[in-house]
């Protein structure tokens, strides 16, 4: 019912063509100095991300997981303009993100918005959610007051809110409540990429499945391009097209769901993928878990060689020496690893669970 | 076998300026030595102020037990005196948090958090608490004990710091052990971690562990029996594999399937989730009838009128659900 009024906002204003990715992100970095320990001393610098690459293809949806300090949500920060982009490229279709300035960055921020976890704490708690909604339309200079009031109406209507509910404050929301209200602002400006950063973790069980529901309902009635940032492994298989694994700042795995989720060949990967406790699978499946010891190493100062090798189950003495490249194993299936080997023409994961 | 810990028909109360709600209705539980029972639900359906309750912490005022019996050793905590309380709190039955950061005193350090409960329970001197603290720091896996047992909260990670939370808990050997959802706040490899460590001690020390949790597949690999909350009451009580294989409730069967599971066929196939409409009712607008009857996609007419009895399902291990589907349908 929405889509004559929505299809048109949905086109690139560039005219991209359309087989081109809608995101293209090379070579990534997000680097923050810390304070300097002494006169002569060079400040430290955190590496939060450290050379990330991808892109997301239009009207699919690109999840990246990782645990915290893996460097996932700043890496949606920096695509959103929100963290400094210390070097790399950020193009938006055919606009060059990572180089807009001012107003022409304010106005490229049409094209892109983003939903986050907390939907409390992401709402003005003195504004009426019609408002909050509206807000993005006002600040643009979209339409005239009476069309941005009927958009709203529309937006409440997509997300599945009551038209009367535009006078209420956030706080007479429940939480499933609230992040529609932010997936209706975050529409607004009819985006053409979504930034999700982990859009239901702080929801309760029952009402992650309506959000998640929601989300893929409109992606396939706008065409939306989705960037889904997250933790949780069960949720990414059931939302994603495409999925990039992070650790410490950088890409170890990147595949095609299917692929990935049949055999996901980074020994990380793997150890992440065991570690999802399941109905299914109960006590059997956390006795067969594999066990990773010790935590990720310091952002500051990362290993020379493999990041995950202090770790890794499979690691062997070169893994510590030298950093492995991201490389192509299987078609689109791009690992981080010295320990991958392709037999016949086939990878071969270094490391797999043994659920039965 | 004997319960470690019995609770008969708990009624809680809270007070506010709209008048009275009840909070937790006639709540009945066992908890048995060297056995988890995970208690799930939705925010809001009581699952933690049970917890707290055990230990008589509800905040009071506003709140208050109004009815019930808490047996613990033939003895009823209901009645017991606050200095009594303060004897089995952090001794014989004590609890651990979601958020370590929070539930930790950032300018002590973890020996002395260790510590504390020794002196107070067990009159160990400076000396012999901090050989205890450092002998539980091991217990739970922090590597360099001798060294970690000085510093304080900030200096570990998230992971550390619940383990400590754990030591701090376990330092005086309860029987019980309260865990409020103690892994949300961690990532996945390290809530497995905290997972092992705890069906380990629980192996070794023989504790029972009362587990909240509201994530169906830490139910399925840490839970003997499971207890179902909804809106204050007791919906569902069984075996693991009763409540998970053989759900007897529709609002356990919705928390079943609204799941995401990993590597399952109806992933695969990326079909839509199934929803359970709708969100948790007020306490405050309760009225009659069934509190889910509004979420519920087979509620009847007497789902209405009346609160549905708890029907036994299975009487030789205790597997009962509080739906009238259950009592011959609507027709009764």
């Amino acid at each position: 019912m929405l889509a004559v009024a929505w299809r048109g906002g949905g086109v690139s204003e560039d005219d991209t063509p359309s087989s081109a990715p809608l995101l293209s992100v090379r070579d990534l970095t997000v680097h923050f100095p810390r304070v300097r320990a002494g006169w002569f001393t060079a400040p430290e610098v955190v590496r939060a991300v450290d050379g990330v690459s991808f892109d997301v293809e239009r009207g699919t949806t690109l999840a990246i997981v990782g645990e915290s300090g893996s460097g996932k949500t700043t890496t949606a920060l920096a695509i959103m303009r929100l963290a400094p982009v210390t070097s790399g490229a950020i193009r938006l279709g055919r606009t060059d993100l990572g180089s807009l300035q001012g107003e022409t960055l304010r106005q490229a921020r049409r094209r892109l918005q983003i939903i986050f976890q907390d939907p409390f704490s992401s709402l003005n708690p003195r504004e009426r959610a019609g408002a909050a909604v509206r807000s993005p339309l006002d600040r643009m200079n979209v339409g005239t007051p009476a069309e941005r009031e009927e958009r709203v109406a529309e937006l409440f209507a997509a997300v599945g809110l009551r038209p009367e509910q535009r006078q209420l404050f956030p706080h007479q929301f429940s939480g499933g409540q609230r992040q529609r209200i932010n997936i209706a602002r975050a529409l607004a400006t009819r985006p053409e990429l979504v930034v999700c950063d982990e859009p239901v973790s702080a929801l309760d069980i029952a009402i992650r499945a309506q959000i998640l529901n929601l989300l893929s309902r409109l992606q396939r009635e706008l065409g939306l391009t989705y960037l889904f940032i997250s933790h949780d492994m069960a949720v990414v298989e059931h939302i994603c097209d495409q999925i990039a694994v992070m650790y410490l700042g950088q890409i170890v795995e990147q595949a095609p769901r299917r692929e990935f989720f049949a055999a996901p060949l980074h020994p990380y990967s793997v150890a992440l993928m065991s570690a999802v406790p399941t109905v299914h699978g109960g006590r059997t499946r956390a006795a067969q878990r594999i066990k990773l010891v010790g935590d990720p190493p310091s952002p500051i100062h990362p290993p020379p060689g493999c990041r995950f090798a202090n770790r890794c189950p499979v690691a062997e003495p070169a893994c510590q020496q030298t950093l492995p490249e991201l490389r192509q194993a299987a078609p689109d299936h791009w690992v981080r690893c010295h320990r991958v080997d392709l037999i016949d023409g086939r990878p071969r994961a270094p490391l797999q669970a043994t659920f039965t | 076998m004997d319960a470690l810990l019995r609770v008969q028909d708990l009624q809680v109360e809270f007070n506010s300026r709209r008048g009275t709600a009840l909070v937790l209705n006639g709540v009945d539980l066992e908890i048995h030595a060297g056995q988890t029972l995970c208690v799930v639900g939705e925010s809001g359906c009581g699952k933690s102020m049970t917890a707290l309750a055990l230990l008589r912490l509800i905040p009071s005022p506003p709140g208050r037990i109004r009815a019930g019996q808490i047996m613990f050793h033939g003895e009823d905590l209901v009645s017991a005196t606050e200095q009594r309380m303060r004897e089995i709190r952090g001794n014989r039955i004590s609890m651990i948090f979601q958020e370590p950061m929070t539930s930790l005193n950032p300018v002590l350090t973890v020996g002395d958090q260790i510590g504390e409960s020794l002196r107070a329970h067990a009159a160990a001197d400076a000396a012999g608490a901090r050989a205890q603290a450092i002998e539980m720091l091991r217990q739970v896996g922090i590597p360099a004990p001798e060294r970690r047992v000085d510093e304080y909260p900030h200096q570990l990670s998230g992971g550390m710091r619940q383990r400590v939370m754990i030591a701090i808990a376990l330092a005086c050997r309860p029987d019980i052990l309260i865990a409020d959802e103690p892994t949300t706040a961690l990532d996945v490899t390290v809530q497995a971690q905290i997972f092992d460590l705890l069906r380990e001690l629980q192996r070794d020390k023989g504790t029972a562990i009362v587990l909240i949790t509201h994530d169906m597949g830490v139910v399925a690999e840490m839970a003997d029996r499971v207890m179902v909350m909804y809106a204050g009451r007791v919906v569902e009580q069984g075996t693991t594999d009763q409540v998970l294989n053989r759900p007897g409730h529709p609002y356990t069967r919705g928390l079943i399937a609204c799941l995401p599971e990993l590597g399952s066929s109806r992933q695969a196939r990326r079909l839509p989730l199934a929803e359970i409409s709708g969100v948790v009712p007020s306490i405050w607008e309760l009225g009659a009838g069934c509190a889910f009857r509004e979420r519920c996609p087979d509620a009847t007419p007497r789902c209405a009128l009346e609160v549905p009895a708890m029907h036994t399902l299975d009487e030789s291990t205790g597997h009962a659900a509080a739906c009238w589907l259950l009592h011959g349908g609507a027709a009764a």
